[in-house]
């Protein structure tokens, strides 16, 4: 399987996509199942299925009859290391920033008041 | 309050955090660059000894980040403020220098917008960043963005062979 990041966060980038590979982590869905909860129609639904396909996100599972949907745990995956990637560059960058900001306000606590014009 | 990514759409990366302290400090942080040298050195043996910063429209901004250890030098970034609206929003136009590591970004610049929003004495912090591309935003995170650009390319290819 080829991952494609560009597709899997074309994928996440929406909240019903998003509600939905939610509910498939709990267990595979049929289609009918999937749109149950959500206020749109089923071909809707399977217009998002299909991106979440596409994406690699999800799978056609075993059962030829009911056809469920189920999550690939290996997009989503990829998709969160890249994610979180980031994130920790940028929290240890602004856990320094709170340090820095402690000090300021101490600073300019004990600094004398001056009025600002 | 960790920090908080999200990918709005597949050019825009944004970063979320709160930080207890009014806002005029955090955009002092943001805005006086030796403050900003305190902070945004990215991983630990990393700093930032090029920092300058012309906090006005149209002015420009310059910074580069050193290894301690080995002392690769020069990558950073530069560009221009295009909006400054103290004490709540900047954006900048942001370039990639790769200096002495081996880099093949693009040149289109990423568009950087910070915003500060003070409530009850915490100030949210808004940081978005908006890639001309997909293939730039990929390829920025890839090299860690502000890190210490020690990751590459063949990292994130490793990442996708594992998984695949």
């Amino acid at each position: 399987m080829e991952l494609n990041l560009d597709a899997t966060f074309s994928a996440l980038a929406d909240p019903t996509r998003r509600a939905i590979l939610a509910r498939l982590a709990e267990g595979e869905a049929t289609v009918m199942e999937l749109a149950e909860p959500f206020e749109i129609s089923q071909p809707a639904i399977s217009k998002h299925l299909k991106v979440l396909e596409r994406a690699g996100l999800i799978s056609i599972g075993q059962d030829a009859q009911r056809r469920p949907r189920k999550l690939e745990p290996a997009a989503l995956e990829a998709a969160n290391a890249w994610i979180e990637r980031f994130r920790e560059i940028w929290e240890a960058n602004y856990q320094r920033l709170d340090t820095l900001l402690e000090q300021l306000k101490q600073e300019s606590a004990k600094a004398p008041k001056k009025r600002k014009k | 309050m960790p920090a908080e990514v999200t990918t709005p759409s597949d050019r825009e990366v944004r970063v979320t955090r709160k930080f207890n302290a009014p806002r005029q400090l955090v955009w002092d942080a943001h805005t006086r660059p030796e403050l900003v040298q305190k902070w945004m050195t990215g991983y630990p043996g990393w700093d930032l000894p090029v920092c300058e910063m012309d906090v006005r429209v149209g002015g420009r901004y310059r910074w580069a980040w050193k290894n301690q250890q080995d002392g690769t030098t020069g990558f950073g970034f530069h560009g221009t403020f295009t909006e400054v609206n103290a004490p709540s929003k900047l954006v900048h136009e942001e370039f990639y220098d790769p200096g002495d590591l081996p880099a093949d970004m693009p040149m289109d610049p990423c568009i950087v917008s910070l915003e500060l929003n003070e409530a009850n004495g915490v100030t949210t912090l808004v940081c978005t960043m908006k890639f001309s591309s997909k293939e730039t935003r990929d390829a920025a995170v890839a090299t860690g963005m502000s890190d210490g650009m020690e990751v590459g390319y063949a990292r994130l290819d490793d990442m996708f062979k594992q998984a695949a």
